[in-house]
């Protein structure tokens, strides 16, 4: 049944005993057309859009879990498409066409909120390469829009402008990226998947895959065998450890991604902010904390929780750009593992093995990427082909030096 | 994290820069016949595993060794650490 503001009133009307739950949990059938392995926001939005766009059925998702309970539930909740390089932007900008979209098309509220992304520059340097960034987007059909200091002082008149070591020269704004409610994307993607016949398999860990005549037959999982003619992993996180059992090296190594969220505050950041000169983002949740991280810890981790000096580092960053956060107390922190690329570029892409294909390396950019991911991942496991905006997003691009480095940092994944 | 430094006793990793796996040290030859896949591999590809891992660590705030840490990725015990010089690429 549809969700509307009717139901809502006439459920209120009837005590709210009509609700029901938003999806089904079926008993896993013996084998599928398709299997999606991971049932976080990528995996979910893939089922989402094989079934809506591409019209197929028979479609299971298997999550070891709980749907959600990976990093879609653990990010920061940014979505934003100020990418510059061509093998990046026409995707993220796609992304965010379709989080525009998003709520209609799932019948979900899943709180998006264009409130902007702002970039803060420090240096001349760093004006000049935010201005060529800005055009990138343009050409690509995003918005940015370069400010100068009074442009950045209107929006936050209570940052710290005038730091000696990096004073604030103004700043490179997005106002159609923004937050999202992750929670609600798992949420709606599932439900909408279910609602178009998907099976959604819970508490359902893929073991190992099943390989016949070299080609891939189904998966083995925590409840026994599963068919499948095609199976497409979206594990981010898990990626090295599942493709191994199949023995495929990936360009990728684990890394541990701290969050942060302090207690609420009444109405204090209208957008995002983020600080140039180190590491640090901030944006406050609609329920008034403060949400905020830094870069990863550094070193090979799949502990999913990080080290002191990363918290130490991240403070820093905090009381550099707005020092009244001193006075604000940290409510809680965690962990998520990221897939940390070799050039800080996704892959979505097929493998050596027939009918195996694979979606990650997100690095810490998974989340706002989730809608363009699973349109972009169905389109590859329906068609057989690359979607156009993800077509360099390949596995073989590092023997063809076509590396995609918005940074230029190289195959140092702890820098990207 | 504190890494046991074989000459210098335990010193906080934060003095440490992390370099990767410790296959790094494994440079092919340049002259072998497969030398595009084996550079590929070497520079791009990683096994990346979850539980014990060899990765070096280059002591740059310290005496400037490079070390071979055996480190737990899910637990990040470090269970042992050599000089690099020391360690048969």
């Amino acid at each position: 049944m549809d969700y509307s503001i009717f139901r809502v009133v006439k459920e209120a009307l009837r005590n709210h005993k009509g609700w029901g739950p938003a999806w089904r949990n079926p008993q896993p059938k013996p084998s599928y057309d398709i299997l999606i392995v991971g049932g976080g926001g990528h995996g979910l939005a893939t089922a989402f859009y094989l079934a809506s766009r591409y019209g197929l059925r028979n479609i299971g998702v298997l999550e070891k879990g709980w749907l959600g309970g990976g990093n879609v539930g653990r990010n920061t909740t940014i979505v934003r498409s100020n990418y510059m390089l061509p093998g990046n932007e026409p995707f993220y900008e796609l992304s965010m066409k379709l989080w525009e979209g998003l709520e209609q098309e799932l019948n979900y509220n899943a709180m998006v909120s264009q409130r902007g992304v702002l970039n803060l520059c420090h240096s001349d340097a760093q004006r000049d390469a935010f201005r060529r960034r800005g055009n990138a987007m343009l050409l690509q059909g995003a918005d940015a829009e370069l400010l100068n200091t009074d442009g950045v002082r209107e929006l936050y008149p209570y940052l710290n402008f005038d730091d000696a070591r990096f004073p604030i020269l103004g700043g490179l704004l997005q106002r159609r990226g923004g937050t999202v409610r992750h929670d609600a994307v798992a949420w709606g993607y599932a439900r909408a998947a279910d609602r178009l016949g998907v099976d959604l398999i819970q508490n359902c860990e893929v073991l190992d895959f099943r390989i016949e005549n070299g080609v891939v037959s189904g998966v083995e999982t925590s409840r026994g065998f599963i068919g499948a003619t095609k199976v497409g992993v979206a594990v981010a996180g898990s990626s090295s450890r599942l493709m191994s059992k199949v023995g495929i090296d990936l360009p990728i190594e684990s890394h541990v991604l701290q969050a942060f969220v302090s207690e609420g505050l009444k109405p204090l950041i209208p957008g995002v902010i983020t600080f140039g000169a180190g590491h640090f983002y901030i944006s406050q949740s609609d329920k008034g904390g403060l949400v905020f991280g830094g870069d990863i810890d550094g070193y090979n981790s799949y502990a999913s929780r990080g080290n002191l000096p990363v918290v130490e580092d991240v403070c820093e960053g905090a009381m550099g750009l707005m020092p009244m956060l001193g006075r604000a107390r940290l409510l809680r922190s965690w962990g998520g593992i990221m897939d940390m690329s070799m050039d800080g570029s996704p892959f979505i892409d097929r493998t050596a093995i027939p009918g195996l294909f694979f979606n990650g390396g997100w690095c810490y950019g998974g989340f706002k990427a989730t809608p363009a991911s699973g349109l972009c991942f169905a389109h590859l496991l329906a068609t057989g082909s690359s979607h156009e905006v993800a077509a360099q997003m390949r596995l073989d691009r590092f023997v063809r030096g076509a590396m995609i480095d918005e940074k230029g940092q190289g195959a140092q994944p702890n820098l990207h | 994290m504190l890494i046991n430094h074989p000459l210098l006793g335990l010193r906080d990793a934060q003095e440490f820069v992390y370099k990767g796996d410790a296959s790094l040290l494994q440079r092919p030859q340049c002259e072998s016949d497969n030398a595009l896949d084996a550079f590929t591999n070497y520079a791009y590809l990683r096994s990346n595993p979850a539980g014990l891992h060899q990765e070096l660590w280059y002591h740059e705030q310290g005496d400037r060794s490079w070390l071979v840490v055996t480190r737990n990725t899910l637990t990040h015990e470090i269970v042992n650490v050599e000089l690099a010089s020391e360690v048969d690429a």
